[in-house]
Formats: C-alpha cells, sequence, structure tokens
C-alpha cells in the first residue's frame, strides 16, 4: 500500500465511524440544549437498539423470511431500511418513557439529582441489554453466554466495490452509512429550522419561562427532542452494528463516551457542532491508529479535547446560542 | 401506646441478637462447628463471556468431589463457588477478587482457594493469601511472573510471597512454554513478517512479550508491536496499519474478554490475507461465537496447555466420558484444569487423613506441596520448586465447521 492510499483508506474508516459518532452525538446535544441535562442513560438506549435489530434478524430467520448465515450473499437494503425505522422508533419511544417516567419528575431538583437519577437509568438498562443477551435465540448463541459479544450477520456485500485487488478498501456498509446518516441529519436540520415544532425547540433552548409564556407547549417539545434523539441514537445502533458485525452489552459505553466527547468537541447543545465532532474524533481516532499508536489514542483524542476546550471553552462551535437546540 | 413502644424494643433486641448470633457461635466454639466440614472455594470469573469456561471449570471441580461422596473419611466438603468479575466490567475485577480473598481468610473453614483464571487476579489474591498461609492452586493461569523470576518485574515472585513461603501452584504449563510454542508454529506456517499485538493486561503483554521474543530467535521479523485498546468499537484503522507493513502473520496475546473476536473479524474486513494466532484465553466456544466462524476458519490458530478433552488419554478420558454422561454437554478447554486442580488438593487431604493428621491450613499447603508423580486426568506429573507443573503438553488448535480441532501436540 501507497501512503496516498493509507491515507484515503484512514478518512474512509474515520468518516464511517465519525458519523455513526455523530448521530449518537445528536441525542446528547439536544438532550442537553433543552433540558439542560447530560443524559447517561443515551448511550445505554443506543445498546438496546442493537439488541432489537439483532432479535428482529433472528426472527426473521426463525420464520424463514430470511437466512441469517446467508445474508451478505446479497444487498438487503429493504432489510436494512426497515431495521433503522424499526430501532428507531423503538429507542426513540424508550427514550421519552425514560424521560416521562424518571426525569420528568425530577426536572424542579437540582440537576446533580437529574444526573445521578441518569446514571441510575443506563444501570438499568445495562443490565436489561444482559439479561436480553440470554434470549435463547440462535443468533444470540442459543442465550447460553448472556454476556458474550454477538455476531451481528452481514446485512449488506461486504466486498470490496473497488474490486478485489484494489488495495483501498470501500464497502457497501461505509457507502450505507453516508446514505443513511446524511439524510437523517438533513432531515433534522430542516426540521429544527422551518418546522413549528422545531421553532418551539429553538425558543425553548433560548429561554424556557419565555417559550411557555408564548404559548409553547415545552412538555410536548421535550418529549419531542427526547424522540427525536432516541430515533437517531437507534439508526446509529444499527449501522454500528452493521459496520461492526458485533454488538455486546457494553458496546454503549464506549459508544456513548465517543458521542458525549464529540458533543462537548463540537459544543454541546449545538446541532452542527455534535456533526463535526463526530467526524473529528472518527477522523483523529484513525489517524492517530496509523500514525502514532493505537495504545495512544484515547491520549490523543481526550489530549485534543482538552486543548480545544482551553482555547474555546464552550466547543468549536458553542458560541452560536442560535444554533442552539 | 406503651404496647407498641415495648414491640419496637422487642423488635430491636431482636434483631440485634440475630446480628450478634453468629458472632458469637464462631467466636465461642471455632473448633466444634467446623470438626466435621472443610470448605474449598474458588475465585473465577462467572460474569461474562467467560462465564461458559467458568461453568465447565465449575463442574470440574464438583465431579472431584462427588467422586469422593463429598467427604474426606468421614469430614464433610463444602465447595463454594465465587465470582471475581463485576457487571460494570464484563470482565474479572480487581476489586472482587480482593474481596474474594479477604473473605477467604476471614473464614476459618476456608482450606483451600482455587483460582484465578485471569493471572492478574491472581497478582491481588497472592500476596494476602501467602500471608494467610491457605493454599493456592490455580487452573488457568499462564503468566510466569507469578511463580519464576525473570519474565516480569523485577520484583516478581517474591512480592507475592511475603511470607517467603511458597503457598500458589498451578497445574497449566506457563507462557513462555506456550509463547515459544506458538513462535515455532508461526514458523511452520512460514510467517516471514509478524505484527504482535497484546491487550494491555498482565497476562496478554506478557505471552505477547514471550511470542516476540521466541519469533525474533527463530527469524521472524516483528514488523509492529502495539496495544489494543480493548473496549474500542473496531480495529478497522488498525487492520489498515497492519496491512501497510506487509507482516503475513498477527499474534494476538489477549482474550475473548479483551475483543479477539472484534479483532479477528476486522483483519477479515480490511482485505487482510494474513495468519491469526491467539493463546489459550481464546480457547472457548465464546471466541468462535464472537468472531463469528466464518472470520476464523483457515485462518486463526489457538495455542492451548493441554489438548482438548476428547483427546485426553487415561484418566482424562474418563473425566471426559463423565463429564458428559454428567452434564449433558462437551466441556470446555479448562474444565479439565478445575477437575485436576480440586483433585490435586482433594488428594492431598485424603493423605493427611490417612496418616491421621487433622486438615488445617498448615498441612493442607503442606501435603500439597508434596505432591509428586501425581497421577491425574492430565497425566502422571509433579509440583516443581516453584510451584508450576512438570506437564509440558501444548497443543495447537483450529476452527473447522464451527469447532475447534487439534493440528498439533506438542510434548
Amino acid at each position: 500500500m501507497t501512503e496516498t492510499e493509507v491515507f484515503i483508506q484512514q478518512v474512509i474508516l474515520g468518516l464511517s465511524n465519525g458519523m455513526i459518532i455523530a448521530l449518537v452525538a445528536l441525542g446528547y446535544t439536544m438532550v442537553y440544549g433543552i433540558v439542560e441535562l447530560i443524559n447517561f442513560a443515551h448511550g445505554d438506549v443506543f445498546t438496546l437498539g442493537g439488541f432489537l435489530a439483532l432479535t428482529i434478524v433472528g426472527a426473521l430467520g426463525a420464520a424463514a423470511i430470511i437466512d441469517p448465515a446467508t445474508l451478505g450473499d446479497g444487498s438487503h437494503w429493504l432489510l436494512l431500511v426497515g431495521l433503522v425505522v424499526g430501532c428507531g422508533l423503538f429507542c426513540g419511544g424508550l427514550n421519552v418513557a425514560i424521560d416521562k417516567v424518571v426525569y420528568k419528575p425530577l426536572r424542579r431538583t437540582p440537576k446533580l439529582t437529574q444526573l445521578v437519577a441518569a446514571i441510575g437509568v443506563s444501570f438499568i438498562l445495562v443490565n436489561v441489554a444482559l439479561f436480553w443477551g440470554g434470549v435463547p435465540m440462535n443468533v444470540f448463541g442459543d442465550g447460553v453466554a448472556a454476556a458474550a459479544s454477538k455476531d451481528f450477520p452481514e446485512v449488506l456485500k461486504s466486498s470490496n466495490l473497488l474490486g478485489e485487488d484494489s488495495n483501498v478498501v470501500l464497502c457497501m456498509e461505509d457507502i450505507a452509512i453516508f446514505a443513511i446518516t446524511v439524510p437523517l441529519m438533513v432531515a433534522l436540520a430542516i426540521f429544527v429550522k422551518r418546522t413549528r415544532l422545531g421553532r418551539g425547540m429553538r425558543a425553548t433552548a433560548q429561554n424556557p419561562v419565555a417559550a411557555r409564556l408564548m404559548g409553547i407547549d415545552t412538555d410536548r417539545v421535550i418529549a419531542a427532542t427526547f424522540m427525536i434523539g432516541g430515533f437517531l441514537a437507534g439508526a446509529a445502533s444499527v449501522m454500528w452494528s452493521v459496520y461492526n458485525n458485533t454488538i455486546s452489552f457494553q458496546m454503549g459505553f464506549r459508544a456513548g463516551m465517543d458521542a458525549f466527547t464529540a458533543a462537548v468537541l463540537g459544543g454541546i447543545g449545538s446541532l452542527p457542532g455534535a456533526m463535526l465532532g463526530g467526524v473529528l474524533i472518527g477522523l483523529i481516532r484513525a489517524m492517530s491508529d496509523q500514525y502514532i499508536e493505537t495504545r495512544w489514542t484515547n491520549v490523543v483524542v481526550f489530549g485534543v479535547l482538552v486543548l480545544i476546550l482551553v482555547f474555546r471553552p464552550s466547543g468549536i462551535l458553542g458560541l452560536k446560542q442560535r444554533e442552539k437546540v | 401506646m406503651k404496647n407498641h413502644a415495648s414491640h419496637r424494643l422487642l423488635r430491636v433486641a431482636a434483631s440485634i441478637f440475630a446480628l450478634a448470633l453468629p458472632g458469637l457461635a464462631a467466636s465461642a466454639a471455632p473448633a466444634d462447628a467446623y470438626a466435621n466440614s472443610v470448605k474449598i472455594v474458588s475465585s473465577l470469573p462467572r460474569t461474562g463471556s467467560a462465564n461458559a469456561q467458568t461453568t465447565s471449570m465449575v463442574n470440574g471441580i464438583k465431579m472431584a468431589i462427588a467422586e469422593r461422596g463429598g467427604k474426606i473419611g468421614d469430614i464433610e466438603l463444602v465447595y463454594e463457588d465465587w465470582d471475581d468479575a463485576s457487571p460494570q466490567r464484563g470482565n474479572w475485577d480487581p476489586a472482587v477478587e480482593a474481596a474474594n480473598a479477604d473473605k477467604a481468610i476471614a473464614d476459618e473453614a476456608v482450606l483451600a482457594y482455587i483460582g484465578t483464571y485471569n493471572s492478574g487476579a491472581s497478582k491481588i489474591s497472592m500476596p494476602k493469601l501467602n500471608s494467610a498461609g491457605i493454599v493456592m492452586v490455580s487452573p488457568g493461569n499462564t503468566y510466569p511472573g507469578l511463580t519464576k523470576a525473570g519474565f516480569g518485574e523485577a520484583n516478581e515472585p517474591a512480592v507475592y510471597r511475603p511470607s517467603g513461603k511458597i503457598n500458589y501452584f498451578r497445574v497449566v504449563p506457563t507462557d513462555d512454554v506456550q509463547g515459544s510454542v506458538a513462535a515455532d508454529y508461526a514458523k511452520e506456517l512460514g510467517a516471514t513478517k509478524a505484527y504482535v499485538l497484546h491487550d494491555r493486561e498482565l497476562y496478554g503483554k506478557g505471552i505477547a512479550d514471550v511470542f516476540k521474543k521466541s519469533a525474533e530467535g527463530l527469524g521472524i521479523q516483528v514488523v509492529g508491536f502495539d496495544g489494543i485498546d480493548n473496549k474500542a468499537s473496531n480495529y478497522k484503522s488498525l487492520a489498515t496499519k497492519i496491512k501497510q507493513s506487509g507482516a503475513d502473520l498477527v499474534y494476538f496475546g489477549g482474550t475473548t474478554q479483551t475483543n479477539a473476536g472484534q479483532l479477528a473479524k476486522d483483519i477479515v474486513s480490511a482485505g487482510l490475507k494474513v495468519k491469526l494466532l491467539v493463546p489459550d484465553g481464546c480457547f472457548e466456544e465464546a471466541f468462535i461465537s464472537a468472531a463469528g466462524a466464518k472470520a476464523l476458519e483457515g485462518r486463526c490458530y489457538i495455542t492451548f496447555g493441554g489438548v482438548e478433552a476428547k483427546a485426553l488419554t487415561g484418566k482424562g478420558k474418563d473425566f471426559y466420558e463423565n463429564y458428559k454422561k454428567t452434564y449433558g454437554g462437551e466441556p470446555e478447554g479448562y474444565a479439565v484444569y478445575g477437575y485436576e486442580s480440586a483433585n490435586v488438593v482433594l488428594a492431598a487431604m485424603e493423605r493427611i487423613h490417612k496418616a491421621g493428621g487433622t486438615l488445617t491450613r498448615e498441612n493442607v499447603l503442606a501435603e500439597v506441596g508434596k505432591t509428586k508423580d501425581f497421577t491425574g486426568a492430565l497425566g502422571t506429573w509433579s509440583f516443581d520448586e516453584n510451584g508450576d507443573t512438570t506437564n509440558r503438553t501444548m497443543s495447537v488448535n483450529t476452527v473447522k465447521d464451527g469447532k475447534f480441532t487439534t493440528v498439533k501436540v506438542v510434548q
């Protein structure tokens, strides 16, 4: 492989990983923008999305509609889109339910109380995933080792689109990440900018009391925010599972940490900031793995974060209050 | 009103009494309480993906006890299966292992400690149990520094033996043997350039170091040596770097729990045509289910300190047959080591009992240390002056049709 080929390859990998991180980061940043809560359970909502995706694939396999073993032989776009929508709605609904049951009653308590509650929810969800891993289904290894990582069948063809002889590998999975995440992000931007509910969100983010006085139903706005954030986490979990071909009950920990870092890096509360932060972290990881050493990658990521926060304490795009959601 | 108050008083008194009772009983007559029973405990990672492996090991221990009718003479054997992992880590946890060692020391009935599975965990419990003089037999630790000098830190193994005596024994061959067998096999596979990775844990880094040294000695060029982040979502970028290095073999010192499965997968998805060599920490079904058999077949080789259960001979064959009869499934690779560890301890207890001695921590420790020419499921072997087994049998395995198969046995 030549230096140029290596560089191009790492850019592809960095962007693919980064887009997934960005999707998760949007959920963090939106919730923070509206209710000023770092939703630590967000990463674990993401985990459950992955588990639902594998369960659906397993159930379709059991019903002989698809064969999980030979799934990767053809590209199953319909299945992928179905999983994204299904898991997105599930995670969105779960996120709204968590808000209703746990966060809403605590809305007027000190921020620290809410933060601890979020950590508690996170623990509960991790254990739900642990139980879920023990489901006696073929795709879960018959549920023998509940905590073991589960192999996620290939949904898209994993052959190299640039030809088997090419040094640079570009798979259908990389294309799919862009084909799914970019439209979602564009749709979100349009929604927030152009729709009535989106305007309500921006108003609530700026000043919840004033927004309520202007007749905005802030409860509805908050529910919608959790719904959208959860939907994006669900979509991201499907892309993550399809891309990495593995799910485990701990997958939300690292994904959540990366996404949270991305949200802070880009400026928490800022939508374009979360997208930029996610992509940046993906790229930094890839470049550090290649040009430094993989054991230093976490140090590099957090080093960059510290540096940026020193010079721009509210993140790269954090100052533009107008964009805050 | 008065009635209520007195009730409450009664309840408080009762609960204080209930709390104090076990303590009272224990301090009043320790000798009487345990005269007719002794306790053996095991400390293995029971939460997390090592669970299938450790369940199989615990079954082995239970079999060894059941074969003696649960008794040494007329003394009852009590066995407790302790977990040294936590759900937060999904792997062994230093805090839990330390608590287990303290618990064993505090319980006077505990005469033997079977564990641990992970070498890093033994590093924590060894000095504690050594000071208390409790014998420790590990069915799974392979890091050489725990018993031998010259492999890890300069103060090893003395740092684990504050009392100056040896209380730690193991029935598995160590990584200095395994690492060099792996390097030999890499040479046999025709490797010329190896990329060596490890999981930055005691066991993984230790065996990767040995492999690197042995491989270089055999003329294999080591083109990269790096520690991976075992919680990373994927290793595609790293795989690209390996591809660029021109390596034809990747060695990973690590376990299923430190993400060996994902690494195997990403090596394939990056279009790398290299062989993958991993140590015994991956010799479990969970590795195949995490990586997917497709990523391993014809590509991945797993070294193991011993042979797979179905290839055992003599008493080992009896063990294999009985295991399948009792538990209705194939034992995992380390089941027989759980069985052998318990057998070594129990045989020592039997010898003490036959000679008319009493079962104390001191006697059991001394007697286990005297184990010589022991004929067990792993053949006939002894403990050497370091507490290591003299057994040197190693095997190289691969994955075929979704199952492990042995390709080579080294004596």
